[in-house]
């Protein structure tokens, strides 16, 4: 069925929503801007001073002209470390290259060198885990000093960390997911495993190095010295150690290079079946307008996707049962989605609801897609009796099991445990993109202090003491900011708790580049694990 | 009428003689060799007959080979097109001593205007003016005088053993005539020991006018003149319809003594009398001499069918079927103007060199009449004039036929080799040439000019990067599309020697800017397409990473591939080393050798194969360290260059 807006674009309401969003775009567009500048002016300068290639302009000489780039984690460690690592030091996204889809991850050696911060790590590990969850080529163009040191506690040891990045290449290189890596300069200790852990391995001349230990390392530890050149350059990695296995002249030959490698792997799969795609009926421009600046302003979540699916489609399953959630079967872009998106409070019947759709979509092997934008599970005794618990289990049960791909937006709030109901960050979503207006925290605010002002005040009176209430707003105020600094997506961004926050009038667009990139993989069946009934 | 003719040509020709026979219901039988053997004429004709080897005497000029084709095929006629075997006498006798009709004159009257003096000589008899002069024994100063007074100022006084212009005077006046011979003939006597020279007159500014004739062997018909002024190094490149100034007085007069000149032979078919016509105070009846009769069809008749209505070809076959001519002087008459421009594959900067190349994408404007003999996907070889087609354009006025010809030039496309296009449109925007005022001598005066490669505007530059990348496309939703930032390519283009860098910025759909060395066109799409700093973009065709953008002028660019560099190469190749352990068998270079990169140096045996050591770059050997006979280890050093200098 065609959506019909009700949205009136002359309305007060309208202009004042737009200016609201405006507002929280601009903070984000700014923190995206800093983290595009990678390690400031002097050092983008000496870099390109010695021939490179400046790491978002390879990674832009990488891609077809034209080419979509869906950027992953664009803002990560904003605010971290002191601003010492915009972007967490590697650039990472989706893009075509030849026509295919491929996961790039890029050193940024104009911060720090490029070495690996704990959010580094965490971005690259990232970026590998969307590659190996949707089939994607994996390029990485490798100007790194390894570890930061000062950090190693936090990038070394642990499962996550750094050797977690040369074990995935092994994984995905078995499962056939090709590992390419262009050294275009350093490559130092641990990070020479990359281009090592390669299926391929292109490397600059006189520029890329890859060593175990470097020049300094080697004196101290054996006294020999040699240049970096002659320790690991690229004339010895292509002609002695075999390390390499092409040497390129510059950036932009070693680029065409990696074109033409990712050229011969052949098309990838698409196990999703595309129709024509066709613009929505109401311009994505809009959603600014139909979208309430203040999250505790109600709306209907069908506006937003009206102007985000095929000609405004939208088959709406059980429109008359558990109204709170909204499911049905629409197209983005011509790939063919299953749409659950929050319209209130999660009842009982919504999430039966949800569980039940999302056991369609499995059946039918349509990916899903989730508009989240909720407060939680309703409370109270007549919800606890009848068992919501039991019901948004069921929920929880369906979007855990799936073997459709996930892809989760958030457009609002995203608190407690409605955020697992709808997919998450724990419930592994292939991707998870936030709007610039929405918040995530196990609770608001105003809850968690209010929780935390009522314990401390049920333990003062059992003490017999009193409590003002100046004393009492005193006390409430750092849990309200601190929730509220931590639930901003900034905050969340930065921790790549996200994938990234879009621009909401590019959700369409965000979305197809998801749902292509999923279906890279094959949908395999599901089994969903004991329902409570 | 016949049955089945044979073609004895290829190219345009074949092709448009073919065209009308199928409009009169003859069929064609055509001829080629090994390499036109899929050639666009052969496709034509309902019949083909290989010849023979590629070069023109193991096919084309083979007529007993062309004979035997046409008897084994039925065809009652040859038609011999222009060129080859047209104007060969032997060739006709031997045409009609097989039984067969050649289309075109006898062969007495081809051998009448074989040779030029005779020729010159029958026509003066006939009554046709011929360039006057003086070529005697008597070298008398006062006879050489009165004949130059005779023959009218200005003259040239010529050595008679001459050349490169030794003995050579331009006189203006009587009043220098005798300083001016005794000059010359000194000169003449120190040059070539021979001081005998001859007179002729001085024509200050030639044009070439030739008339159309046609001849039923007893009586012809002249179809008016053509111009054929504009020639470089006499190779005409646009001919016209009528000539530009003539008046009805001098037509007449040149008309009668063309008419006059085929009767004289028993000319019969089509004939065209050239004359050498001096236009330095416009044209007078009696400013025009004969120079000599090309007893074919000319390459350029389309003008004169263009102007007249008449298609010539169908007249030669009327003719020489025994038909009378198809109607007499009087009927004829004529209709606007028309201009014709041969398209040749030519490197114009290279000094007009014939080019060779495969014609990777080939069309014409429909307003135009394209006679060619080739298509797209064909190639200009280097065995055959390389004539890709002969562009005509007919108008009402010389005014309207001119921008006719200045618009289907621009819109005529061709990639895939370099052509003379742009020579072409140039020289139709001269501006002599725009008012009429042609001579033979306009094109050498304006080369320059002419040749000059206009500046590469950035709007076109952008097209080709576009094409290039497969963005010329219609946009996509998806296309340019980043959270933040655009994302943008750079991309290196060559034109000519110039490398241009370019950057590829896609906003969104629809949106491109291209800087072209820094400077930004905007390409944006719309409803007619892609325009560019809102200017239209023209057709561009692309292959093999070159971008032909046509227009007025057409342009070449060139994608630099950045995988072209070899890293490497050259870099660590100063020591020729045993790949592994073996025999040096021969060693063909010594100290002091200069080498290139790629040639052998050394055979080392090992493991049962002989392995070649090539030189990694070009070179001086500095030390040869191997003798034959030697056995060596792996990673041996066998020869050294000397280091290169940076």
């Amino acid at each position: 069925m065609k959506l019909r807006s009700q949205a009136i674009a002359s309305s007060e309401q309208f202009k004042a929503n737009i200016a609201a969003h405006e507002d929280a775009l601009r903070v984000v567009r700014e923190a995206a801007d800093l983290a595009a500048a990678g390690g400031g002016e002097r050092s983008r300068e000496r870099h390109v001073s010695r021939g490179k290639m400046l790491p978002r302009d390879r990674v832009a000489n990488l891609l077809d002209p034209g080419s979509p780039f869906l950027e992953v984690g664009a803002v990560a460690a904003h605010g971290l470390y002191d601003g010492a690592a915009p972007a967490a030091g590697v650039i990472a996204g989706i893009g075509r290259v030849m026509g295919r889809q491929v996961m790039v991850v890029c050193n940024d050696a104009t911060v720090k060198g490029g070495t690996y911060y704990p959010m580094t790590v965490k971005k690259h590990l990232r970026a590998q885990e969307i590659a190996e969850e949707n089939h994607l080529p994996c390029i990485y163009l490798v100007d790194s000093g390894g570890a930061n040191l000062p950090q190693q506690d936090e990038v070394f040891p642990d499962r996550d960390h750094f050797g977690r990045i040369f074990y995935n290449q092994a994984r995905m290189s078995a499962k056939g997911i090709a590992q390419i890596a262009v050294v275009m300069g350093s490559c130092t200790a641990g990070g020479a495993y990359v281009p090592a852990m390669s299926d391929v391995t292109i490397i600059v001349k006189e520029q890329g190095t890859i060593f175990l230990a470097g020049p300094p390392l080697v004196k101290a530890a054996t006294g020999e010295v040699v240049t970096a050149e002659d320790l690991g350059g690229g004339d010895v990695h292509t002609r002695l150690s075999g390390v390499a296995d092409y040497l390129a002249e510059d950036d932009g030959h070693a680029l065409a290079l990696a074109r033409r490698a990712v050229g011969s792997l052949g098309a990838g799969l698409t196990s999703g079946l595309r129709q024509p795609a066709e613009d929505p009926a109401y311009d994505p421009d809009e959603i600014f307008g139909v979208v309430p600046g203040d999250l505790r302003t109600p709306y209907d979540i069908r506006e937003v996707i009206a102007r985000v699916v095929d000609g405004s489609y939208f088959d709406e399953f059980k429109p008359r049962f558990g109204e709170t959630l909204v499911t049905g079967f629409a197209h983005v872009d011509g790939w063919p989605v299953g749409i659950i998106a929050n319209n209130g409070v999660l009842f009982s019947e919504a999430a039966q609801k949800g569980a039940h759709f999302v056991e369609l979509c499995s059946q039918r092997k349509i990916p899903l897609v989730f508009l989240q934008n909720i407060t939680g599970f309703m409370v109270g005794r007549k919800y606890e009796n009848e068992g919501i618990a039991r019901h948004g289990a069921k929920m929880v049960t369906a979007v855990a099991c799936t073997s459709v791909p996930k892809i989760t937006m958030l457009v609002g709030g995203s608190f407690g445990a409605g955020n697992y109901g709808m997919a998450g960050r724990a419930y592994q979503p292939r991707f998870l993109w936030t709007w610039p207006n929405s918040r995530i925290s196990v609770m608001g605010g105003e809850q968690a202090a209010g929780v935390l002002a009522t314990v401390k005040r049920d333990a003062m009176e059992k003490r017999g003491e009193s409590w003002s209430v100046e004393d009492e707003a005193a006390f409430k105020k750092p849990t309200v900011d601190m929730f509220e600094e931590q639930a901003h997506p900034l905050y969340a961004s930065a921790r790549l708790w996200d994938d990234g926050i879009v621009d909401p009038r590019k959700t369409r667009s965000v979305l197809s580049l998801s749902l292509e990139a999923a279906l890279n993989a094959p949908i395999g069946d599901t089994r969903f694990g004991v329902f409570r009934m | 009428m016949f049955d089945t003719i044979l073609i004895a040509n290829r190219g345009e020709i074949a092709c448009r003689v073919i065209d009308t026979c199928r409009r009169l219901g003859v069929r064609t039988v055509a001829v080629h060799s090994d390499v036109d053997a899929q050639a666009r004429h052969v496709e034509m004709a309902d019949v083909a007959v290989s010849l023979g080897g590629a070069s023109p005497a193991e096919s084309y000029l083979r007529g007993d080979a062309i004979i035997a084709a046409a008897q084994a095929t039925g065809a009652q006629a040859i038609h011999p097109g222009y060129g080859f075997l047209s104007e060969n006498p032997e060739f006709v006798d031997a045409v009609e001593a097989a039984g067969l009709v050649f289309i075109g004159p006898s062969a007495s009257a081809i051998r009448a205007m074989g040779l030029k003096d005779a020729a010159k000589a029958l026509m003066a008899e006939a009554g046709v003016p011929v360039v006057p002069g003086y070529q005697g024994v008597d070298q008398s100063p006062e006879l050489l005088a009165k004949e130059a007074e005779a023959i009218g100022y200005p003259v040239l006084i010529k050595a008679v053993a001459g050349g490169g212009g030794k003995g050579m005077r331009l006189v203006e006046a009587p009043k220098g005539f005798a300083d001016a011979l005794a000059s010359a003939q000194s000169e003449a006597k120190t040059a070539f020991g021979n001081p005998h020279v001859l007179i002729e007159k001085y024509i200050t500014s030639p044009r070439h006018i030739e008339v159309q004739v046609f001849g039923d062997g007893e009586t012809a018909v002249h179809l008016f003149e053509r111009d054929c002024s504009l020639q470089r190094r006499h190779q005409k490149v646009i001919e016209e319809a009528p000539a530009p100034g003539m008046t009805p007085e001098m037509r007449d007069a040149m008309g009668h003594a063309a008419v006059r000149a085929a009767e004289a032979i028993g000319y019969k078919g089509a004939g065209t009398v050239e004359f050498i016509v001096d236009g330095a105070d416009g044209l007078r009846p009696d400013g025009f001499w004969f120079m000599e009769m090309n007893t074919r069809l000319q390459v350029e008749h389309p003008v004169t069918e263009a102007i007249t209505g008449v298609d010539l070809v169908e007249w030669q076959l009327r003719v020489a079927a025994g038909e009378p001519l198809p109607c007499v002087q009087g009927d004829l008459t004529i209709t606007g103007h028309s201009f014709e421009a041969r398209l040749y594959a030519e490197d114009v900067p290279a000094g007009f060199l014939p080019a060779t190349g495969r014609l990777a994408h080939l069309a014409f404007p429909k307003a135009a009449r394209a006679d060619t003999g080739v298509r797209t996907g064909d190639v200009i070889s280097p065995h055959y004039d390389p004539m890709i087609a002969k562009v005509i354009v007919h108008g009402s006025s010389r005014a309207v036929a001119l921008r006719k010809l200045r618009q289907a030039l621009a819109e005529t496309q061709v990639a895939g080799t370099v052509t003379n296009l742009a020579f072409l449109g140039a020289l139709a925007r001269h501006e002599g040439f725009s008012v009429g005022d042609v001579d033979t001598g306009l094109i050498g005066r304006d080369l320059a000019a002419l040749t000059d490669v206009p500046d590469l505007a950035p709007a076109v530059t952008a097209q080709a990067v576009l094409a290039l990348v497969g963005l010329d496309r219609a946009p996509q939703p998806l296309d340019g599309f980043a959270l933040w930032a655009p994302v943008a390519q750079e991309l290196a283009v060559a034109f000519g020697e110039d490398i241009l860098g370019c950057l590829i910025t896609t906003r969104g759909p629809g949106e491109i800017d291209v800087a072209v060395n820094g400077q930004i066109v905007a390409a944006r799409y719309g409803a007619n397409g892609w325009r560019f700093d809102g200017q239209p973009g023209a057709a561009v065709f692309v292959e093999d990473g070159v971008a032909t953008v046509f227009g007025d002028p057409t342009t070449v660019l060139r994608r630099v591939d950045p995988l072209d560099v070899e890293a490497g190469a050259g870099a660590s190749g100063d020591l020729i080393e045993a790949p592994m352990p073996g025999l040096v068998r021969q060693v063909f270079v010594s100290a002091g050798a200069t080498v290139a990169k790629g040639d052998r140096l050394a055979i080392l045996e090992a493991m049962k194969m002989e392995h070649s050591l090539l030189a990694a770059r070009d070179g001086v050997v500095a030390e040869v360290m191997a003798q034959a006979g030697s056995q060596v280890e792996a990673g041996a050093v066998l020869i050294r260059l000397e280091e290169e200098e940076i």
